[in-house]
């Protein structure tokens, strides 16, 4: 008798600790995953051509955003020419697709020397700025950190910059589709791209 | 004339392997550490700044560091380090790079490597210049690093490492 109830006891402790348990690791998943915050918006900002434009100028395009700045010759370089080589390798898609280099910069990267800057890379790629406080309201929008970083005994205008460095994928109505790393290789992202056009 | 027309084919033979030339030119030996396949990405006309690239091999059983780099390319130049923290990328200035004995250390894009800022005049894909490298144990030496098309990511650069 007094057996029963100490294996009813037990099966009742490993009950509830085992709901506990499931409780935790649904509570731990559920924490983990980002909350629903909206990458993107509206931004007003200069291309390289020092024409003003808007969010809306791309609507009916997918965009390719990357913020940088062109005083970075490490690795904004690097992650314009993965840009181009994936548009490359998607062929005729590549024309849904626009890819913007917006810099966090815009005290050095004016019109001028964005315009030479994107032209290494791909056709395609149009380079934003603007004034500091289009630039902010732009990087505010996706969510993008930057700030400046001045060495010792350096010249006023010889900071660098830290920067989020992500990649953004931005549907044809304008709204966040994915991210990827600046890392991916070309084929890689081309390959993810492909799969949402 | 038998011997002036082989000489043209060995001349047009040789040129058909730029490449491969300038690359195994591009190893530079310094007492223990050898220095492989410099190379910076040619820059866009304003640019000011340039990074440059290069693996460096130390077959010696004591470590080395490189402390110093030097070149006329740029006012200001030196050994630089881009890191990511929490999605955040930074660069800045490092003061040396240490060559682990009978290791290596590579200076690639995403990483380590030689900054150049307010660059004295853009860098032309194909041409080289001059960079000086000063090791704590080894000699000072001086490299010639290849400038390779702007978006270049140094996979052509490392299959000609020997
Ligand atoms: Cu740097």
């Amino acid at each position: 008798m007094q057996r029963r109830w100490l294996i009813l006891g037990l099966i009742a402790v490993l009950a509830v600790s085992a709901a506990a348990t499931w409780n935790l690791v649904h509570t731990v998943k559920k924490a983990s995953t980002p909350p629903p915050v909206a990458i993107g918006g509206p931004f007003n900002l200069v291309d390289h051509n020092a024409g003003p434009v808007t969010d809306a100028d791309f609507r009916g395009r997918y965009l390719l955003v990357f913020f940088g700045y062109t005083y970075c010759p490490d690795v904004c370089p690097k992650a314009m020419q993965t840009i181009g080589v994936a548009l490359d390798q998607l062929g005729k898609d590549a024309a849904k697709i626009r890819p913007l280099f917006i810099s966090v910069d815009p005290e050095r990267d004016t019109p001028e020397v964005l315009k030479s800057f994107v032209k290494n890379f791909h056709p395609s790629l149009t380079g934003l700025t603007g004034s500091p406080r289009q630039v902010q309201a732009a990087a505010k929008a996706y969510r993008v950190y930057y700030g400046k970083v001045k060495e010792d005994g350096g010249a006023k205008d010889e900071y660098l910059m830290n920067h989020s460095a992500g990649l953004y994928l931005m549907g044809a109505d304008g709204k966040f589709i994915t991210m990827f790393s600046h890392n991916t290789t070309p084929e890689d992202l081309a390959a993810k791209i492909r799969k949402y056009l | 004339m038998k011997k002036a027309t082989l000489l043209i084919a060995a001349i047009a033979v040789a040129s058909l392997f730029p490449a491969a030339r300038s690359f195994a030119a591009g190893d530079t030996k310094a007492g223990n550490i050898t220095i492989s396949a410099p190379w910076a990405r040619a820059t866009f006309a304003k640019a000011k700044t340039a990074a440059a690239y290069m693996t460096l091999n130390n077959s010696g059983d004591k470590a080395d560091t490189l402390i110093g780099v030097k070149s006329a390319i740029a006012q200001k130049t030196g050994i630089h380090r881009t890191t990511m923290e929490n999605g955040i990328m930074k660069m800045g200035a490092v003061g040396s790079i240490e060559v682990p004995a009978g290791g290596m250390a590579m200076l690639k894009p995403g990483g380590h490597h030689v900054m150049f800022m307010g660059l004295v005049q853009p860098l032309k894909e194909g041409a080289n210049f001059p960079l000086t490298l000063v090791f704590a144990k080894a000699s000072e030496v001086t490299v010639t690093v290849q400038i390779l098309k702007p978006g270049a990511m140094g996979g052509a650069a490392m299959r000609h490492q020997h």
